[in-house]
């Protein structure tokens, strides 16, 4: 079980084996949201900037920006939450991922927040 | 922040409670889709004590403010009408219901003050009863949550005890679907919308209630019509009567009717897009990569399982069928205009 870090975007970011990795929103995000019903994701091949636009989630009502938590290339996108948009309330942590990313530097991953960090992050927003 | 007489309530059921027109009121309970979905198959319960509800004793009086027959509207029902400024614009949309001993209109929650402001200074007595609860219960179900009410038809109004609470109630509402508007003492609200939950309506909040009003292809002030709108392109015309019109007698009267300043007219219309991707309000709208007009309402229609947008276009580009590109992050997402309402209207005549 790799690591996963945190950004407070709300974007959680975990290291596979393979080097690659995989981003998603956050549970708290997917609640904050609400009923998701269409989600844009970017091109495979596509460089991206840590803080960049690079994925579009809409609700019922309103449409967010998610934001490349870390510098890197996409190199895989999740079709299935393209298909089935709910995939991102009901698994926003494990199957309703977005993208998997080649990390520009793999070592900017230490300026994330551990679980315990966004935690005490997501305390002093409520 | 105001808050309306069901506050507490909305805390206990677990709202998520945002900001609208200076009120706290509850957004969502278990989610938008399920509020939404059970008011289209079932009964939904929404507060909207938020919206001002006031006393008017002088229905002639009324009349000189709106664009509608006041003084022929029978005791026992009520009727959609508009607070036109003299340029034709929309002060607000409003119900107006003829109680027999006076009527009482029904006035958005963001325009209540300005509307107030508006009769006065026009000689208009009004009183206001903005401490009042109002309820609505909508959908197939309503009436099996609200059979004290049974003999209503759409439109109709009346005094009634409902769960031995003494309340005025109308058959009509803002989703499309049968249903009642309750109002009554702030003070009696709670317990008449527990009273409601336990006949089995479901509590829905602002977004739900936004959606379906969207999909039943009505108007929200503010959005889609405001001061500078005109009645006959937001496609409300059936408000202007045809007598008043005659006679004149309102203010606004001349302007309503003239043709539109600076040339093109432009109409509301329904578009639904062929993706999945929503367009929300101020999308440009293009036809053959020309700005003909911008969106003033969209969502994703849950009971459509599709987006939907509300927006003026050019006339001539508004008849039903015609391809229109609305603009959503720079990019075109190709719909098109087809009739009002989204989904067909369910109201019990």
């Amino acid at each position: 079980m790799s690591q996963i870090f945190y950004s407070k975007d709300h974007e959680w970011v975990a290291l596979g084996a393979d080097g690659l990795a995989t981003i998603g929103i956050t549970d708290h995000a997917q609640n904050a949201l609400g009923d998701i019903v269409f989600v844009e994701l970017p091109e495979p091949g596509r460089n991206v900037a840590t803080g960049e636009a690079c994925a579009v989630v809409e609700s019922v009502k309103a449409a967010s920006d998610v934001y490349a938590p870390l510098a890197g290339t996409v190199a895989e996108v999740n079709q299935a939450i393209v298909e089935e948009p709910a995939l991102v309330n009901s698994g926003a942590e494990a199957e309703g991922w977005f993208m998997k990313l080649r990390l520009a530097d793999v070592a900017a991953l230490s300026g994330l927040m551990d679980r315990a960090g966004y935690d005490e992050f997501l305390a002093t927003l409520a | 922040m105001h808050k309306t007489p069901l506050d507490a309530l909305h805390r206990r059921l677990g709202a998520r409670m945002v900001e609208f027109a200076g009120y706290e009121m509850p957004l969502q309970y278990q989610g938008i889709i399920a509020e939404h979905l059970a008011c289209r198959s079932g009964a939904a319960l929404f507060d909207v004590s938020h919206m001002g509800q006031v006393e008017i004793a002088d229905a002639a009086g009324l009349e000189r403010l709106v664009p509608g027959d006041m003084t022929g509207l029978r005791p026992g029902r009520q009727r959609y009408t508009l607070l036109l400024n003299a340029a034709g614009g929309i002060i607000d949309d409003l119900m107006v219901a003829n109680l027999g001993t006076h009527f009482q209109a029904v006035l958005n929650a963001g325009r209540k003050d300005v509307d107030v402001a508006h009769m006065r200074a026009n000689g208009l007595g009004v009183v206001t009863h903005f401490e009042r609860a109002l309820l609505a219960v909508q959908g197939p179900q309503a009436v099996a949550v609200v059979p004290e009410a049974a003999g209503l038809k759409f439109m109709d109004a009346a005094g009634l005890d409902i769960a031995g609470i003494a309340c005025v109630v109308t058959r009509s509402g803002y989703t499309g679907e049968d249903g009642f508007e309750i109002g009554c003492a702030g003070a009696a609200g709670e317990a008449l919308a527990e009273a409601l939950l336990a006949r089995g309506a479901v509590p829905a909040g602002l977004g739900a209630r936004d959606s379906l009003r969207l999909e039943a292809g009505l108007c929200l002030y503010g959005n889609d019509i405001g001061e500078t709108t005109n009645p006959v392109a937001a496609q409300l015309g059936f408000a202007l009567s045809k007598k008043r019109l005659a006679a004149g007698d309102f203010i606004g009267a001349a302007a309503v009717t003239a043709a539109p300043a600076g040339g093109v007219p432009r109409k509301l219309v329904g578009i639904r897009l062929d993706g999945r991707a929503p367009a929300r309000a101020h999308a440009p709208i293009h036809v053959g990569g020309q700005q003909v007009g911008e969106v003033t309402s969209g969502c994703f229609a849950p009971s459509l399982n599709a987006p939907v947008a509300l927006g003026y276009v050019r006339a001539d580009c508004a008849a039903p069928g015609t391809a229109l590109d609305l603009i959503v992050r720079d990019k075109p997402l190709p719909g098109f205009v087809t009739p009002l309402p989204f989904i067909p209207h369910n109201y019990v005549r």
